[in-house]
């Protein structure tokens, strides 16, 4: 059906990509210049040909988070059973609320908590140590919302700064109240970007949560856990049917519309299905080693990805899963078709440029092509070398690969490509749309979604579409 | 892998004492990391024979991240063999120093710095307990063990009272517990008598009186340890005596501080203090007369 994606782009060579890069640092001072240049490159088609998870540069302007915003915003916020405590001032937990679209089932205060819940630190508790009133929250959690699976405890900067001993403080009340008080030393100065938030709170998982509880159901062959899907828009509604519809069992989801419980037993599946592997591969690898659990990365971003992936999560199972996945197949392919049918001719060779987080960069490349568009620029925010080496195979060569970028450096790339879609996040948006260029918000699937598996296909088209030829932005004339 | 936590008012000579007594356990053929937990960065200069040119802090500082340093950067071999890290941090007045010794010790754990061979690890903690950070070595998983480190002075023994509280809060929820009294001897009066006598106040020992002898400031000017510098001098036998007394120590106690009134009375049972005179108090030297 769709068109294998495109390697080369017309136009677009490792010189004139790396002319754009050097003319974008022409303002940078020499010592900027020569600490920004190995994060910016012309793909290579193979391996990691940017530097990455260095730390910021003062006064780039970058877009990255914290580390305290990797654990209660990207790990531990999409936990719905549990009380998520940010724990210092106000202000880290109240912006952190509810702000990424990872949507949640279940009653508020009953079902699910989320809520914002914080111990708003004040002069006493930084000059008296927080201790205290961090025990008195938890038993008041816990009185107020008795039916809380656990309570996270998300320490932010100052807590870290004055020493404060929230794993005992935690241990202490996980005892008294008879619950799992995780503590999560997640302080946001810690690490350079919000990837050391999600390793922190993957080894928090590692050392309090996995393996204290077990399935009701009894074992069958056929039980996985879904890991780093976080529900954006309802992402994990459209996947974990699809699994179901193959013959899967899917014990747990990690952490989209979470369960405490069912995160804790997932050390008896047989296969953990990593969609975003920047975030969570760390308990992927902990539960190969001490369980044997194997794991397998998979993308269900558009028809060919979706096909690819459900193919190779069949060849872990039985004849039975995989007649299942080609009967799937069968039955999606022609209404995928009629999606791309659709859209694809108003598509055809618009260019796409991407800048977000965990595996978009990469993982929504065929999508586009799918619909007949070429990705011609991609980063990521807080990506480590085995996210690149994952990237530079999907590009198509030659094509600007950027680590961290600045919001100049994206305006200058962006200028020079023209695309006719720019895809990435809140800080971005109005600078693009200002240029008349249209854009969508691909950290939060702005405002829409689900975008996963063949439920998401089709909304992820239709919004593409939207944004492209809305005839809004030839109306906007850019004095720039 | 036993690891100790020494505290002690500063200026009493907690890293000569520290050191000196390291060096004797690893004469005894241990396997000994000390980890100094003071901006000084002066924990390890005796072992080394020179104050150790990059603390975890400083490197930090260099490379801008923690997750960018190297375990081999920081960590230096000295005298018997004793790995050695200095926590480092900021000039007095400056930034957070309690913040440095958290950051340098979760740096040596995810590092794998306590190897299994370690027989001890002690750490070398700045004079008082001023805030959390200091109170790192004492958490849940590290030092069980605490030395305090006092002389027959006032001052030295309120300190040493105050840190005996601070055990004791972290005593109630967790496992540290008080592991004696070592005395460095200044020579005031009936220091002996007055050491092991606030000791049994605080349901300890007084593990070591360590007698005051210039030959420790001879070794110091060399940047090295007594037992080093001059191993058959009668103080070298000093600390190797109070490194087999660690060594085989298994009096580990919540201690009960005392109310100030209870170590006033404490001094002025030794003649270290005078009994208060409510008559003369506030009231200036012309007035007097």
């Amino acid at each position: 059906m769709s068109g294998a994606p495109v390697k080369k782009v017309a136009g677009i060579t490792k010189e004139s990509t790396q002319a754009m890069i050097d003319h974008a640092m022409e303002i940078y001072p020499d010592k900027a210049k020569k600490k920004r240049a190995p994060h910016l490159a012309p793909n290579e088609g193979e391996g990691a040909c940017v530097k990455s998870n260095r730390k910021t540069i003062p006064g780039i302007m970058s877009a990255r988070g914290c580390a305290y915003a990797g654990a209660k915003g990207v790990v531990w916020g999409p936990i719905r059973d549990m009380v998520h405590v940010s724990h210092g001032p106000v202000g880290c937990g109240w912006y952190s609320w509810g702000t990424r679209r990872n949507l949640v089932t279940g009653i508020n205060g009953v079902t699910q908590f989320a809520m914002q819940f914080t111990s708003d630190f004040q002069e006493k508790d930084i000059v008296y140590g927080g201790d205290k009133k961090l025990k008195t929250l938890l038993n008041e959690a816990h009185e107020l919302f008795p039916l809380a699976k656990g309570i996270s405890v998300l320490s932010e900067c100052p807590v870290g700064l004055i020493g404060d001993d929230i794993n005992s403080v935690a241990k202490t009340a996980s005892k008294e109240l008879d619950l799992p008080v995780i503590p999560c030393n997640c302080e946001g100065f810690r690490g350079v970007s919000q990837s050391l938030g999600h390793h922190i709170s993957n080894d928090t998982i590692r050392d309090h949560i996995i393996g204290t509880r077990e399935f009701a159901e009894p074992e069958s062959p056929y039980d996985i856990a879904l890991i780093g899907d976080y529900n954006i828009g309802g992402d994990v509604w459209s996947v974990k049917p699809l699994l179901e519809e193959i013959g899967l069992n899917v014990k747990a989801v990690w952490t989209g519309d979470g369960e405490l419980e069912k995160i804790a037993a997932t050390h008896k599946v047989k296969l953990n299905l990593i969609h975003c592997y920047r975030s969570m591969n760390y308990m992927c690898r902990v539960m190969e080693e001490k369980y044997g659990i194997p794991w397998l990365e998979f993308n269900f971003f558009g028809p060919t990805k979706i096909r690819e992936s459900l193919r190779k999560i069949a060849e872990y199972f039985d004849d039975n899963i995989k007649e299942k996945v080609e009967a799937a197949i069968a039955k999606y392919d022609p209404i995928m078709q009629a999606v791309i049918d659709e859209y694809r001719p108003r598509l055809e060779g618009k260019k796409v440029m991407l800048y977000v987080g965990g595996l978009r960069p990469r993982h929504t490349v065929n999508a586009y092509a799918d619909l007949g568009m070429t990705v011609v620029g991609s980063g990521y925010e807080f990506a480590h070398g085995d996210d690149y080496e994952r990237t530079s195979v999907e590009m198509p060569e030659a094509t600007v690969i950027y680590d961290d970028a600045s919001e100049h450096e994206l305006e200058q790339f962006v200028d020079e490509l023209r695309p006719d879609l720019v895809g990435s996040g809140i800080k971005e948006k109005y600078l693009f749309q200002k240029m008349g260029i249209p854009f969508r918000q691909m950290h939060s699937w702005d405002y829409s979604g689900p975008y996963h598996a063949y439920n998401g296909f089709p909304i992820f088209a239709r919004d593409v579409d939207m944004a492209v030829n809305s005839p809004t932005w030839k109306l906007v004339k850019a004095p720039f | 892998m036993r690891q100790i936590a020494i505290y002690g008012k500063g200026g009493i000579g907690k890293s000569t004492t520290t050191q000196n007594t390291v060096a004797g356990l690893a004469s005894l053929g241990k396997k000994v990391m000390i980890v100094g937990c003071d901006p000084k960065a002066d924990s390890t200069r005796l072992i080394l024979h020179a104050k150790a040119q990059s603390t975890v802090m400083d490197l930090v500082r260099e490379l801008g991240t923690v997750e960018d340093l190297e375990l081999d950067d920081v960590m230096k071999v000295g005298y018997g063999d004793v790995k050695c890290v200095e926590s480092g941090g900021p000039e007095p007045g400056v930034g957070c120093a309690g913040r440095g010794v958290i950051t340098a010790i979760n740096f040596l754990e995810e590092n794998g710095a306590y190897t299994p061979d370690l027989d001890f690890v002690f750490y070398d903690v700045l004079g008082d307990v001023v805030c959390g950070g200091f109170a790192m070595p004492i958490r849940e998983g590290k030092a069980e063990e605490i030395y305090i480190v006092t002389s027959g002075e006032m001052m030295a023994m309120y300190a040493a009272n105050n840190i005996a509280k601070g055990i004791l809060k972290y005593a109630s929820s967790g496992k540290v517990r008080l592991a004696g009294l070592i005395c460095n001897a200044r020579k005031t009066d009936k220091e002996y008598e007055l050491i092991s006598a606030l000791a049994a106040k605080l349901g300890t020992q007084m593990i070591h009186f360590v007698p005051r002898d210039n030959q420790v400031q001879r070794a110091e000017l060399r940047r090295m340890t007594v037992i080093e510098y001059s191993p058959e001098h009668p103080q070298a036998q000093e600390y190797r005596t109070l490194a087999q007394k660690i060594y085989d120590n298994k009096m580990l106690v919540v201690p009960t501080p005392l109310e100030m009134e209870e170590l006033e009375e404490l001094l002025m049972e030794f003649g270290i203090m005078e009994a208060e005179d409510e008559s003369i108090v506030g009231v200036a030297e012309s007035a007097a007369v």
